[in-house]
């Protein structure tokens, strides 16, 4: 898939939450992508709901296994290790709190860290899969989305409007525009991409941003 | 130990109008599309299918949509079959969400003889809608009932005539839960090796919970590689 520079860049970005050690499930899209930026020498194992820990990396259609894919649908490959099993142990291993990191996607966040990413009722209800489970029980949610819709609008915002995945379930927010933390206080802008200023960011954002510098750090 | 092997027509004809039937599988890997494709071929309507997702346009689940045989589908995510998407948002097929997790665990409890379990998973949200909330050492949780139904459509890679199964891959996800979770489970493999071939060691499930076994004769397109 060929990505502009701007999502390459968001995605690289999210790419430094995966740290050595760490159990981590990405969600389908673009989290799936961080994947391509965590270096193979960096000790980690990714769970994939579908039941799958130690995911290796995706194959072409030629070489793939019609057996073996990843919850996002792609052919996947094993590494020394790997291990598969049925969808009740593969969600024991989430609730249990066995995922360090889940990186998801979303529709709406709030303030609050709410998220909303499994339904706009009577247009597109693709329904939760394992997101709820994920981002009630993995031990660190961050969210990577483009900051605004299809329409424009901000997905970030005061309240979701939308039917929430769960809710203060999110710890950062890795968007095209922005890195964004969620504290006790409301929403606290990290970062800025690259060719932006932070009135641009507080202008796509329908959320209040606390601004905690006067210098933000681009990425 | 008993031979369980009959024909697809035999075992599919066992299914009646309003039945409710569970399909292995998650996306491609692991669904009984030859089952599948039987039971469009026999007809029955009325059904209620227990499937984790709606598979893709023209495959496997999308088929009995389209055939007009399902009334209600309880599911985890149908993003990927717009048929089912719309059929749901015109109000002709009446579609209950679960969490994958809890879906998994409804089905792995019928399975174990038990009737519910307790959990915080979806609480504050829609899905938590009709469902009783009962408090245990200081935390709400959710009563959720166990999920057992009228037959189970399994996928083996390997199975023997007494039904004792191996999976491959990715291909296990439901499988073993819902062989485990329905009163007639009838399962499809692609090969039938002699009883004893498949180590006890490697059985993922065991041959008292199947009803019967059929022998696929050839794939058919829809078991390989989806090229989007």
């Amino acid at each position: 898939m060929e990505l502009s520079d701007v999502k390459d860049r968001m995605i690289r970005r999210a790419a430094k939450e995966v740290e050595a050690g760490m159990t981590v499930n990405l969600g389908i899209g673009l989290p799936t992508q961080v994947a391509r930026y965590v270096s193979p020498t960096t000790p980690v194992c990714l769970h994939s709901e579908n039941g799958i820990s130690g995911v290796g990396p995706s194959l072409p259609y030629g070489k793939a296994d019609r057996n073996l894919i990843d919850a996002g649908g792609a052919y996947v490959s094993v590494l020394p290790g790997t291990a598969f099993f049925d969808s009740a142990v593969s969600f024991a291993m989430v609730r249990r709190g066995r995922i360090d990191l889940t990186i998801l996607g979303a529709f709406q966040i709030s303030t609050a860290g709410d998220l909303a990413n499994w339904a706009i009722p009577g247009m597109f209800t693709p329904g939760a899969g394992g997101a709820m489970e994920l981002a009630q029980k993995a031990c660190r949610v961050v969210v990577l989305t483009t900051h605004l819709d299809k329409r424009g609008n901000s997905k970030i915002v005061k309240e979701c409007s939308l039917p929430l995945t769960a809710p203060h379930c999110v710890s950062r927010i890795y968007t095209d525009m922005a890195v964004i933390d969620v504290v006790e206080e409301g929403l606290v802008l990290v970062e800025i991409a690259e060719g932006l200023s932070v009135n641009d960011v507080v202008a796509s954002t329908d959320s209040p941003l606390l601004i905690p510098q006067i210098n933000i750090p681009v990425f | 130990m008993p031979d369980k092997i009959k024909t697809i027509e035999e075992a599919i004809s066992q299914i009646y109008d309003g039945a409710s039937v569970m399909l292995g599988g998650f996306g491609v890997p692991g669904t009984p599309f030859c089952l599948i494709d039987e039971l469009v071929r026999q007809g029955q309507t009325g059904l209620t299918l227990i499937k984790n997702d709606a598979n893709e346009m023209g495959m496997g689940v999308d088929h009995l949509l389209e055939n007009g045989q399902i009334d209600k589908l309880i599911t985890t995510h149908i993003g990927l079959n717009s048929r089912a998407v719309n059929l749901m948002n015109d109000g002709n097929l009446e579609v209950e969400f679960c969490s994958q997790g809890i879906l998994a665990e409804r089905i792995r409890t019928a399975g174990a003889g038990l009737f519910g379990f307790l959990t915080d998973i979806g609480i504050d949200t829609d899905l938590a809608g009709g469902k009783k909330i009962i408090e245990v050492d200081g935390r709400r949780c959710l009563i959720e009932t166990s999920l057992k139904a009228d037959f189970a459509f399994i996928h083996a890679l390997h199975a023997d005539a007494f039904g004792n199964l191996e999976y491959s891959a990715s291909a296990q996800n439901f499988n073993p839960l819902m062989a485990m979770a329905a009163d007639n489970v009838i399962v499809e493999s692609e090969f039938i090796v002699a009883t004893g071939d498949i180590l006890p060691n490697t059985i993922h499930t065991p041959g008292p919970f199947v009803d019967v076994v059929v022998p696929l004769v050839e794939l058919t397109e829809e078991y390989g590689v989806v090229r989007r």
